[in-house]
C-alpha cells in the first residue's frame, strides 16, 4: 500500500517535472548570464578586503588585509567632500525632480485645447532620450563663458559672464538645473495619467457646489493624485547615493572638484585611472550597501502606504 | 458658462508658460543644429541663435568624411544588432515562466527573487570593470552586449504584462495539447505586441546612448561605439581622434561647429525614432502595480 502510494507520488512527481521542465530551459540561458555578469561581481567585492593585485587574477590568492582599505579611503580628503556632494547634489534633485513635474501635470491639465497639450508634451519628453554625452556637450557649448549663449544673454543684459560649469558657487545649482530640465517633463508623466483617472463627475459636483477652479485643483485633483505623489516620494529614497554619475562626468572638470566631485565619479578615478582597485571597490561596496538599504527600505514603504507590488 | 475675468488671466498665463518652457527645453537642441550649418565665424561672433547664418554643410562634409566617425558608427549599429535582439529574447524568455503562478511553477519565487536581488544590489564599477577583463572580453562587441543583457526591469514590465492575458487562453491551447514554448511564442507574444515594441525602443534608446561601458572596456579608441567617440570629440574635447590639423586650411567650419555637427548626427536616429517611441512610451513609465 506505502510502496503503491509512493510510486503514484513519484509519477506525479515526474509529470511535474516533465510539465515544468520547458520552464526551467526557458529560465536558464537568462539566469546564466545574471550569474556571470551580476553575481560574479557581488562576489568579487571581496578585493575590498584584500591587497589586490590584479596580475593573480580576480579570485587569485589575494593577500587579506581586513579593514584597512575601508580606514584608508574614509581617511582620504577627497572621499568625505565626495560623500557630501553626492547627498546634496542628490537631495536637491529629488525635491526638484519630485516638484517640478507635479507643477507641470497640474499646468498642463489645466489646458483645454488638445492639439497644443500634446505639442507642449512632445517638446518636453525629447530632452528624457537624449544621453548625457549629447547634453553634456551641448551644455559645455552654451554655458561657455566665453561665446555660449547664455553668457551672451547676460551681457547684453548688463551682467558679467558666469563659468556655470568651472565655479565651484554655481556647479551644483548648474547640475540641479539641467537635471531637472532634462527629467521634469517625462516626469509629469505619471501625474498626467493619475489625472486622467480621477473621475469626471467629481468635477461636476465640485461645480454644482460652487467650487470654483482652483478650489476644484485642491479639493479633486491632488488628493486623486495623492497616492501616487506618495509612491513617487518613497520610490525616490532609493536615490540618496545617486547624485548621477553620467551628468557629472560629462561635465565636471579638475577645478570644480570641490563641489562637483561625487562618490561615483571618485570610485572611478580611484579605481580605474588610479588603478587602486582594493580602495575603490571599498568605496564601492560602501555605496552599494547604504543604497541597497535605502531602496529596499523605499520599497517595504511603498508596499505599506501605496501598496505598491512590483512583481 | 462664462468664464470669470480671473480665469481668463490665468489660461492666457499659463499658455505663456508652457510655451516658455516648451522653449527652453527645444532651445538648445535648435541652437546646435543651427550652429552647424553655419558658418564658423557667424557662430565665434554669437549671431547664432534658432537659424543658420551664413548656411553650409562643410562641418557635416568633415564629419562624414572621417573613417573614425564611420567606425564607430559601425560598432554601434554592430552593438544593437546584437544587443536588442538578445534583449528581446531573454525578456521574453524569463517573463513568461515568471508570470506563471507559483502553484504551476514552484520554483517561481525563488527565481524571481533571484532576479530583482539584482536591482537592488550591485558588485559595482570595480569588480564588473576586473570581470570583464579577466573574461577577456576587452575590446570585443561582447563587453558591450552581454553585461547588460537581462534587463530586468522590463522582464519585470513584461512578466506583469503577460500576467494580464486571460488564463482560459492558455488553458485552452494546453488541452489542444500546445507545448509550453508554443504557448509562449504563439498566444503570449502576439498578444503582448505593444508591450514588446515599448521594449524594443527601450532597448534601442539604451544601447545607442551607452557611452561608459564602450570608453572603460576598450583600451583602443578604435573600438569606441559611437555615443563612447561622441564622448572623447564633445566633452573631452579630445581632437587628436578628429585629427583636425586640416581645419584651419578651411575658413568656413571651426571645431565648435564640427562639435555641433557631431552631436546632431548622434541624435538623429533618437529623433527618427521618437515619434514612435512617445506613443507607447507612457506604458513603460509604471512598472509594477498600485492597487487599491
Amino acid at each position: 500500500m506505502a510502496k503503491q502510494a509512493k510510486r503514484v507520488k513519484s509519477k506525479y512527481t515526474k509529470a511535474r517535472f516533465k510539465r515544468e521542465l520547458p520552464l526551467h530551459l526557458m529560465i536558464l540561458p537568462g539566469l546564466i548570464l545574471v550569474l556571470i555578469f551580476s553575481y560574479v561581481p557581488m562576489g568579487g567585492l571581496i578585493i575590498a578586503f584584500q591587497k589586490f593585485i590584479p596580475s593573480k587574477g580576480m579570485f587569485g590568492d589575494q593577500k587579506w588585509i581586513g579593514l584597512k582599505n575601508f580606514s584608508y579611503v574614509f581617511s582620504l580628503p577627497g572621499f568625505s567632500r565626495a560623500l557630501i556632494n553626492t547627498i546634496e547634489i542628490a537631495f536637491w534633485k529629488i525635491l526638484f525632480g519630485l516638484l517640478v513635474p507635479i507643477v507641470f501635470a497640474l499646468l498642463l491639465n489645466e489646458l483645454r485645447g488638445r492639439k497644443f497639450k500634446k505639442a507642449v508634451q512632445t517638446i518636453v519628453y525629447l530632452p528624457y532620450f537624449m544621453s548625457w554625452v549629447v547634453l553634456g556637450g551641448i551644455f559645455h557649448d552654451m554655458l561657455s563663458p566665453s561665446g555660449g549663449v547664455i553668457n551672451q544673454l547676460i551681457t547684453a543684459l548688463g551682467g558679467k559672464p558666469v563659468f556655470f560649469l568651472g565655479d565651484n558657487r554655481y556647479f551644483q545649482g548648474t547640475m540641479i538645473a539641467t537635471d531637472v530640465w532634462k527629467n521634469f517633463g517625462y516626469g509629469a508623466i505619471v501625474y498626467l495619467a493619475a489625472m486622467l483617472g480621477i473621475d469626471t463627475q467629481l468635477y461636476e459636483a465640485a461645480e454644482i457646489d460652487g467650487a470654483n477652479r482652483w478650489q476644484q485643483t485642491w479639493h479633486v485633483t491632488l488628493p486623486g493624485i495623492k497616492m501616487i505623489v506618495v509612491l513617487m516620494t518613497v520610490l525616490s529614497l532609493g536615490n540618496v547615493l545617486n547624485a548621477g554619475f553620467d551628468q557629472i562626468f560629462n561635465m565636471y572638470s579638475t577645478s570644480v572638484y570641490e563641489t562637483g566631485d561625487i562618490i561615483d565619479t571618485f570610485v572611478y578615478r580611484l579605481g580605474l585611472l588610479d588603478a587602486q582597485y582594493g580602495p575603490a571597490t571599498a568605496v564601492g561596496l560602501f555605496k552599494s550597501v547604504v543604497s541597497t538599504l535605502f531602496i529596499s527600505v523605499s520599497y517595504f514603504l511603498a508596499y505599506k502606504f501605496a501598496d505598491y507590488r512590483i512583481f | 458658462m462664462k468664464k470669470s475675468k480671473g480665469r481668463i488671466a490665468f489660461e492666457i498665463i499659463n499658455v505663456i508658460v508652457l510655451c516658455t518652457l516648451s522653449l527652453v527645453c527645444l532651445f538648445p537642441l535648435l541652437n546646435i543644429l543651427a550652429m552647424s550649418f553655419s558658418g564658423s565665424s557667424a557662430v565665434a561672433a554669437g549671431k547664432v541663435l534658432l537659424f543658420p547664418v551664413d548656411f553650409n554643410l562643410y562641418a557635416y562634409e568633415y564629419v562624414i568624411g572621417k573613417s573614425e566617425f564611420w567606425k564607430a558608427l559601425l560598432r554601434s549599429i554592430q552593438r544593437v544588432a546584437i544587443g536588442l535582439p538578445l534583449n528581446m529574447i531573454l525578456t521574453i524568455l524569463l517573463a513568461y515562466p515568471l508570470s506563471k503562478e507559483n502553484s504551476v511553477f514552484r520554483m517561481r519565487t525563488i527565481y524571481v527573487w533571484i532576479f530583482f536581488f539584482t536591482m537592488l544590489f550591485s558588485g559595482g564599477l570595480i569588480p564588473g570593470y576586473l570581470l570583464i577583463q579577466n573574461l577577456k572580453l576587452m575590446d570585443t562587441i561582447w563587453a558591450l552586449v552581454l553585461p547588460a543583457a537581462v534587463p530586468v526591469y522590463n522582464v519585470i514590465l513584461m512578466l506583469n504584462f503577460f500576467r494580464g492575458i486571460p488564463h482560459e487562453l492558455e488553458e485552452a491551447a494546453e488541452i489542444d495539447g500546445a507545448s509550453q514554448w508554443r504557448i509562449c511564442f504563439q498566444i503570449f507574444v502576439p498578444c503582448a505586441k505593444p508591450s514588446i515594441a515599448t521594449l524594443m525602443l527601450f532597448s534601442f534608446i539604451n544601447h545607442w546612448n551607452s557611452w561608459f561601458d564602450g570608453l572603460i572596456f576598450s583600451n583602443f579608441p578604435s573600438n569606441y561605439p559611437l555615443a563612447s567617440f561622441l564622448q572623447t570629440v564633445v566633452v573631452q574635447r579630445d581632437m587628436t581622434l578628429l585629427s583636425l590639423e586640416d581645419w584651419q586650411s578651411m575658413a568656413m567650419i571651426s571645431d565648435r561647429t564640427v562639435r555641433c555637427a557631431q552631436i546632431f548626427v548622434g541624435i538623429i536616429p533618437i529623433i527618427l525614432i521618437y515619434p514612435f517611441a512617445q506613443k507607447y512610451f507612457v506604458q513603460g513609465m509604471t512598472v509594477g502595480s498600485v492597487k487599491g
